[in-house]
Order: structure tokens, then C-alpha cells, then sequence
């Protein structure tokens, strides 16, 4: 089934914002999505008309929010396949799940000289918390290294990942250069020397049909607000077993049994991670963002998100001196390129001031960039709601941004 | 007797008045920032490098007869025009001018974005970088 572009475009209000007095064109959906008006009446209506604190009242509101809450926790197991709705976690995002896996599991389970696994290609919050566990636990981190075209190499892989690697820590796709990593093999290497796989899904969550159980893999993250929910909402999932061996991450309310000076008895999972009151509405709004996803359809998105990438990355090719960074073969809609000679900052400046929104700079992915050896990039990030058109619009601000600039 | 850091700014302010939208503003500073002489590679160290995550930003300060010198660089352009009209106008003057100094000029030609902490250009640091120098050097 194809999708009917202009009516979904319809159901996000901000597309038709005006920037600078030009047609926005919002090319950023890697750093967020925007949201559909049902999301936004969805957080609104439950402060208008059903909003208490979750999970301790006997009262009608309480109720009610208690069971919006918990049953978007069922349809975010469905929707990634998971095994137990109490495997799935919330959190505040993709940052915060994956601290809180470093904080529980990497202080439990990880010890003095073992060594965890992540690519180069990493976010910073997919390293920067390895980094800090390593400072204190003494272990170490290694990555499996970026090839020219911005894709791993499963031999790479096999040679790093060994009996001495506790975790094997990945994005699904890059963020800084659309990679798509293959997952599953990860998964088998990481699994067959006896460590854990941790999957980064902020930017395949929007993109892609998950089934946690098919992929096997012990935890996969994302956030809420890459995948056209509020921000502050991320989840963790992981498997049964591993989740009830880990410590729990922040003590308070809710994630006690009883509490006494002599000792406390911690709660049973999923709250044994949830401590203090969390972002309800949010959480609940984001049941609407993946039921909005769902109802276009996973498949119809990647089809035609695929179809757009090809069409700019076709266009933008055609572009004398412009250079994509990132070409592997198996990608997302991520485009980064730079203008030869041109610096990215100037760029984005330049789109900025027609109406276009992009990001520049290093994607919170240093690493990438150093591999590259550059300062940093220009990315167009395209979303379902995105259009050939805009992608004529880009191509038209670039070239003009290269006559100002050159 | 020399111009005063406002006399500077008010001509920088009529300057850009002339600017109907934002394509000539634009095609000004890229061309202000093209004109302006290279730092030399010696005074692009740690010291003098502003942190900015997007462009990079080099200051180096001199003192002269009293007057503080600033020679400044950038390796993206736009910004590289922004940061030689900060220093057109605080260059050359007596470290508590700079100090003391109201920086309205940037608001009124309508760049204070650039100005956003979130821009990361390293600007609002320069900024603050110059006028701790005109701290400093009153001080001496």
C-alpha cells in the first residue's frame, strides 16, 4: 500500500509554519521527529480531563491513568515482540536506558580487565557511559572500526568481540551516517563468546518491524520522540531473567515493596526500575505516536522513506563538489555530506535562512568525524512526511549555498 | 581623535540598514569574512582557540600603547564575519572601553541568533573572552 503524502502531512501542524517567512522544510527528523496532532490531543486531553498520579490511588483518576499507562506498556510489547510486557521499561530515552544498563547490569556483571564491544560509529551516549564504567570498574572498551563507506566489517567484528567481552553495545543504524548494521549477526558473535548485546534503536525504531525475540538480543532501546512521540520518553527493554539479576538504578517510590529502616524490599519488574513519579502523559501519548505509525503501516514507511532516500541521494550527487559521507549498502534516509571547501556551520546558515532545517556539526558522534578526519557535516534526515518536492527545495538551497559561499 | 566602540557600532548598524533581506546581509558578511586577513598559523594555538562545537573561533589579543589589540579568525566563514566585526569594533581600544563596553550592534542588525548559546559557534565565548581580556589588562 502506498501512503497518501499530503493527507499525512495534514496531521502535523507544524509543517505548515512559516520560517522566516518561507514554507518550512524540515529535514531533521534524525535529531527528532515531529508530532501529529492525535499525539499532541492525546497528552492534552489526559491533563484536561484524567490526569493523577499512577499506580498508588484508589481513585477513579488514578485508575484511569494507571491503566493508559500500563496498557501502553502491553502495546509497546507487541510492537517489538517481547515476551513479557514487564521486560518493557520506561524511561526518559535512549540516553537514560542505556545508563541505566551501564549503572545495573555493567556494575554487577562486569568486572576488572573484561571488555565490552561497541562500533566506531557510535552516538556519544552509546560511548560516553562505557567510558565512564571502565574509569570505575577498570574494564575496557574497544570498537569494531568504520570502513570507508561507513559500514563495520564482520571480521573485524569476530576478531573484537571474544570470551573476554561481557557486552557487545551497538547502534542498529547511525545516526551521523544512516548505516544499517547487521544486527543479527552481532547478536550471534556476541552470543556464541557468552556476552550480552545491547541494540541502540533511536534511529531504527521509525524505520523498521521489530521482534525482540526473533533478534534475540538481551536489550534494545529508544527513545519516544524519535519515533514521532513526546520527548522524555524512551524505553528499555530487556529479557525477563537478565532484568530480575540486575540491581535496580534510582531507589524512591515505586520501586519498593516495603521500606523499613531496618531494610527495604525492592518491587518486582518492571517498577523495579521505575522509580518516582514518570512522565504519564507523555508515556501515554506515546502509545498513540506507535499506534499512528502502526496504522500507516512500518513497511509502507521504510518503502517510502527508501524511495525518497534514493531520489536525494541521486540529487544531491548531481551536485559538483558535494560529497556524501556514508554510502554503505545497506542504509536509512540519513544523508551527510559536506561541500567542498565550504564549511557545514555556513551551510546550515544559508538553508537555515530558506526555510531549511538540517543539522550540522558532528552529530554527537565525534568519533566518526575524526575517522573521516573532518570537523563535521551536513545531514538531511527525511521523515514519511517528507516530499520529493522538499528534497527539490534542498537541492536548490544547497546550490545557492554554494554560490554564497564559494 | 579615533572613533568611539558605539561611533563604530552605529556606523556597522547603518551600514546593514541598507540591507533589504537576508540574502544581501549574508552576501556581505561572506564577503567581510573572505576580506579579512588569515590568523597567522602560530597564533592558532590551544590558548587562543575558542570551544565551539560547530566552527572554531582563534583570538589573540595584543596590548599597545595602552590600547588592546584583538586579531581574530574563524574556519567558517559567516561566522568569520561576524567575529571581524566584533573585532572592528572593540580592537584598538583601552581595556576598560572594552570592559565596559555595550554590545548592541549585533542585535540590531539582526544576528543575535548567532549569539545563541545553542548555535555553539563559539561567538558568545568570544565575546566574553574579549572583554576578560579588558578585565585583565586594566588590571595590569
Amino acid at each position: 500500500m502506498s501512503l497518501n503524502i499530503q493527507q499525512i502531512r495534514a496531521d502535523f501542524p507544524i509543517l505548515n509554519e512559516k520560517i522566516r517567512g518561507k514554507q518550512l522544510v524540515y529535514l531533521d527528523n534524525g535529531a527528532s521527529t515531529q508530532k501529529p496532532q492525535v499525539v499532541i490531543d492525546t497528552e492534552s486531553y489526559y491533563y484536561e480531563h484524567q490526569y493523577a498520579n499512577i499506580h498508588r490511588g484508589v481513585h477513579y483518576l488514578s485508575q484511569i491513568g494507571t491503566d493508559l499507562y500500563e496498557g501502553v506498556r502491553k502495546q509497546v510489547q507487541q510492537f517489538i515482540n517481547a515476551k513479557h510486557d514487564h521486560e518493557v521499561i520506561f524511561t526518559k530515552g535512549t540516553t537514560n536506558a542505556i545508563n541505566l544498563v551501564a549503572y545495573t547490569f555493567g556494575r554487577k556483571f562486569i568486572d576488572e580487565g573484561d571488555e565490552i564491544v561497541i562500533t566506531e560509529m557510535e552516538h556519544h551516549s552509546n560511548i560516553v557511559p562505557w567510558q565512564m564504567l571502565c574509569e570505575e570498574k577498570k574494564c575496557v572498551l574497544k570498537y569494531i572500526p568504520l570502513q570507508a563507506d561507513g559500514s563495520i566489517n564482520m571480521e573485524d567484528a569476530e576478531k573484537l568481540i571474544t570470551p573476554k567481552t561481557k557486552l557487545v553495545s551497538v547502534a542498529y543504524v547511525s545516526n551521523a551516517l544512516g548505516t544499517i548494521n547487521p544486527i543479527e549477526e552481532l547478536t550471534a558473535i556476541a552470543h556464541k563468546n557468552g556476552a550480552k548485546i545491547l541494540i541502540d534503536a533511536a534511529q531504527a525504531i521509525q524505520h523498521f518491524t521489530i521482534d525482540v525475540q526473533a533478534l534475540d538480543c538481551d536489550f534494545f532501546v529508544f527513545s519516544g520522540h524519535k519515533i514521532y512521540g513526546p520527548t522524555g520518553t524512551g524505553i528499555l527493554f530487556g529479557k525477563e531473567d537478565i532484568l530480575n539479576e540486575m540491581p535496580p538504578y534510582e531507589g524512591g517510590g515505586d520501586m519498593i515493596k516495603t521500606v523499613s529502616f531496618a531494610g527495604t524490599v525492592f518491587n518486582d519488574l518492571p517498577f523495579k526500575f521505575e522509580a518516582g513519579t514518570p512522565n504519564i502523559a507523555g508515556c501515554i501519548a506515546l502509545g498513540t505516536a506507535i499506534k499512528y505509525v502502526q496504522d500507516l503501516g512500518i513497511d509502507n514507511i521504510r518503502a517510502y522513506e527508501t524511495e525518497l532516500l534514493n531520489y536525494a541521494t541521486e540529487k544531491l550527487s548531481a551536485i559538483e563538489g558535494l560529497k556524501i559521507y556514508g554510502t554503505a549498502k545497506h542504509k536509512s534516509s540519513v544523508i551527510s555530506f559536506l561541500l567542498e571547501g565550504i564549511h557545514p556551520y555556513d551551510v546550515g546558515v544559508i538553508l537555515d535562512n530558506q526555510g531549511i532545517a538540517i543539522r550540522t556539526g558532528h552529530h554527537c558522534a565525534q568519533p566518526v568525524m575524526d575517522c573521516y578526519k573532518i570537523a563535521g557535516t551536513c545531514r538531511a534526515s527525511f521523515a514519511f512526511y517528507n516530499t520529493k518536492e522538499e528534497v527539490d527545495i534542498l537541492v536548490e538551497g544547497i546550490l545557492k549555498a554554494k554560490k554564497m559561499l564559494s | 581623535m579615533s572613533q568611539s566602540i558605539n561611533d563604530i557600532q552605529d556606523e556597522i548598524v547603518e551600514d546593514f540598514s541598507m540591507y533589504e533581506d537576508w540574502n544581501d546581509k549574508y552576501e556581505y558578511l561572506i564577503e567581510f569574512g573572505k576580506s579579512l586577513q588569515k590568523l597567522d598559523e602560530q597564533y592558532k594555538t590551544e590558548e587562543n582557540r575558542i570551544h565551539g562545537c560547530q566552527s572554531k573561533v582563534w583570538l589573540q589579543p595584543e596590548i599597545k600603547d595602552d590600547k588592546l589589540f584583538f586579531y581574530a579568525d574563524s574556519d567558517a566563514i559567516i561566522t568569520k564575519g561576524i567575529v571581524g566585526l566584533l573585532v572592528k569594533v572593540l580592537s584598538g581600544h583601552t581595556p576598560k572601553e572594552i570592559a565596559d563596553s555595550d554590545l548592541y550592534f549585533i542585535n540590531k542588525i539582526g544576528l543575535q541568533e548567532h549569539l545563541s548559546p545553542t548555535r555553539a559557534n563559539g561567538l558568545l565565548s568570544m565575546i566574553k573572552k574579549m572583554k576578560t581580556y579588558g578585565i585583565a589588562f586594566q588590571a595590569r
